[in-house]
């Protein structure tokens, strides 16, 4: 089974983030940048596939920053290919119609069974990007999935709904999934191994054409959230509860 | 995953240490595994491990994972009739070998992942590694914004820098070297863990990794020796740094303070009528034979209305806090297995020795005791204060 799988770099949320006073829009002078954690979720489910049932694993990644250790470190846990996407305007972020829209040029190029991300990245939260990029490809998209079977040449995808609702899903392949969570935490690879890596393994690269933003969202004022001076409780039975509630949000305006 | 046997990995443990070879000396005494504060919880305590290896019963060492209740505390090492390095080469090689083959606890794994990325266990940000002594009332300068020359580069260390309970040894730390007049500073951001307690669960590295970045950091100021309030960073710069090539001297804040201890003594005035008993920790004491034994207790008994008490268990003999050899990042993981706290032993026997205040050296023995006296039933009965809090008390009252 080959498997690709997509890597957003995002804000490192251990540190202070800043508003531009100009723009109204996130500081990217002083960020930090990591992987979005159910990218790597998605990297980790892609090696546990591997192992169960062979093939290749190709990390890829747009070029944001300092990428390059990621890519390595995915080597040293295993992965097969890792290939370092340039394109315009990358290291100001990107949307998720833009994002797709790299992912499927550079996909064009690499026959794979399955194409696994993350379900949603910290900083948009709004889990586009694994359904967009299938539509642009014509393949199924399955999203919030925690457990991937292969069978018969087809993969049953575990996908988690609200309220501690699974469903186990048929899909065929060539599949799109947006990882919630790998089957295992995302494993460890010792320092020594990513040195090794280092030395020793290429990153490819790739370039992307333009990418539209046609749909994009579009941010007009971003603003840090302010923190409240104290925490009411609401005590009493259910309906006290709702009732006090409910005339909480009258009083506020906030409902009618 | 490793495919090594018996044979190689013994290799490889022979390898490791200078004094490797010794293990094919082992008498099987067990005098090692009796002493373990974790051996009784433990598949392979060393002599077990040993015998098995022999027996060329490497799947079933492998299968294990209770080497992570190994906290590298030197015991088994001290006590070996035969001198077998058993610490830094039988069980941390053996946990490289867990490490390389993908067994480690989730718990410890987050703080190695962290140490990478951050250059600290516990993932705060390398940026704000100065800011407890921001709006301190003691200047604590950092050196790349800092012109004049001093004398004495300070390792804070992580827990120093970012635990909150730690960072009041900190500023006591501060308080004190600045009644004494010591020209000081600190990296703050330019700081990453020493890596000392990474390179103990196995992650040599990450060890080197860390350690790099230090000698980097520190071979762009000058200064004439370092203080850290760190054992583990002590054990580090004095023992493991200068495989690399770096050479400057160290001190543990101990022995820096037990220096000046006329120059203390005319300083602290306020009596503080307690009964103290104090706790060596691992990596001052018997690890690598640091011997480091008499300066806590020489400046203890200096402070005026300290009475010194002994515990049972004192100097090369002391009872690990269970923090070393990652066990600081292992606790959910100790008490599945053992369901036992060391820190809850050494906590009695504070209290059976009488003692109103367990004095520590160590950032890894703040938060753990007082977590001890909490968990022990004895809550208010027993205070937990680094040696330099009960001197910068003496002197500021």
């Amino acid at each position: 089974m080959n498997i690709a799988v997509l890597i957003k770099f995002v804000p490192d949320l251990v540190e202070d983030l800043e508003i531009d006073a100009q723009t109204g829009l996130l500081d990217r002078s002083f960020l930090r940048l990591i992987p979005n954690e159910l990218d790597e979720h998605a990297l980790e489910e892609a090696l546990l596939l591997k192992e169960r049932h062979g093939g290749a694993v190709t990390a890829i990644t747009v070029d944001s920053g300092d990428v390059d250790e990621t890519l390595y470190t995915a080597v040293a846990k295993g992965a097969d290919r890792v290939i370092k996407v340039t394109a315009e305007g990358a290291d100001q972020g990107m949307g998720s119609q833009k994002l797709a829209s790299i992912f499927q040029q550079v996909l064009q190029d690499i026959p794979c069974d399955l194409i696994l991300t993350g379900t949603q990245t910290v900083d948009d939260l709004d889990g586009f990007v694994g359904a967009l990029l299938a539509d642009r490809m014509g393949l199924p998209y399955v999203g919030y999935v925690t457990k991937i079977e292969a069978v018969d040449g087809r993969v049953i995808a575990r996908k988690e709904y609200p309220g501690g609702l699974n469903a186990d899903i048929q899909v065929s392949m060539p599949a799109v999934l947006g990882i919630q969570a790998a089957e295992k935490p995302p494993r460890y690879v010792v320092t020594s191994k990513v040195m090794e890596a280092m030395k020793s393994a290429k990153i490819d690269d790739a370039e992307a054409g333009e990418a539209p933003a046609e749909g994009e969202i579009v941010i007009s004022q971003m603003s840090i959230p302010e923190s409240g001076s104290h925490a009411e409780m609401i005590e009493g039975s259910v309906e006290e509860v709702a009732e006090a509630i409910a005339r909480l949000l009258r009083e506020r305006g906030l409902i009618a | 995953m490793s495919m090594a046997t018996s044979y190689e990995f013994l290799d490889k443990v022979i390898k490791a240490t200078p004094d490797g070879e010794y293990i094919r000396k082992c008498l099987q005494c067990g005098t090692c595994s009796g002493v373990c504060p974790y051996g009784f919880a433990m598949d392979y305590p060393p002599r077990s491990l040993i015998a098995a290896l022999r027996a060329d019963d490497w799947h079933g060492v492998l299968e294990s994972d209770t080497i992570w209740l190994c906290v590298s505390c030197f015991a088994c090492a001290s006590v070996c009739p035969v001198k077998i390095p058993l610490t830094r080469g039988l069980l941390a090689t053996l946990k490289t070998e867990m490490l390389v083959g993908g067994s480690i606890p989730q718990e410890l794994q987050a703080a190695l992942g962290n140490s990478r990325r951050y250059g600290n266990a516990m993932g705060e940000s390398p940026r704000k590694r100065a800011d407890w002594a921001k709006d301190f009332t003691i200047p604590v300068p950092v050196l790349a914004s800092h012109k004049e020359p001093i004398d004495v580069l300070w390792f804070v260390g992580d827990y120093g820098s970012y635990h909150p309970r730690v960072q009041l040894v900190s500023k006591a730390m501060a308080k004190v070297m600045h009644a004494l007049g010591v020209k000081f500073g600190i990296l703050g951001p330019e700081e990453n863990s020493d890596g000392d307690t990474q390179a103990f669960t196995g992650e040599w590295g990450l060890f080197e990794l860390l350690a790099r970045k230090n000698i980097k950091a520190m071979s762009r100021h000058t200064f004439k020796e370092i203080v850290t309030s760190d054992p583990h960073a002590y054990n580090a710069l004095k023992h493991e740094y200068p495989r690399l090539g770096f050479n400057v001297p160290v001190r543990h804040h101990t022995q820096f303070l037990a220096e000046r201890l006329d120059q203390l003594k005319s300083l602290m005035k306020n009596r503080l009528e307690t009964r103290v008993t104090y706790h060596d920790p691992c990596y001052l004491g018997r690890a690598n034979d640091n011997n480091i034994y008499e300066e806590p207790r020489q400046l203890l008994q200096a402070i005026p209305g300290v009475e010194l008490v002994e515990m049972s268990h004192n100097r090369a003999l002391s009872i690990c806090c269970g923090g070393g050899g990652g066990g600081m990042w292992l606790d959910g993981f100790s008490w599945e297995k053992a369901h036992a706290r060391t820190t809850e032993w050494r906590v009695k026997e504070a209290m059976a020795a009488g003692a109103e205040v367990l004095a520590i050296a160590c950032p890894y023995e703040a938060p753990r005791f007082e977590d001890a006296v909490k968990s022990a039933g004895n809550e208010g009965k027993l205070a937990v204060k680094d040696v330099v809090e009960l001197i910068a008390e003496s002197i500021f009252g």
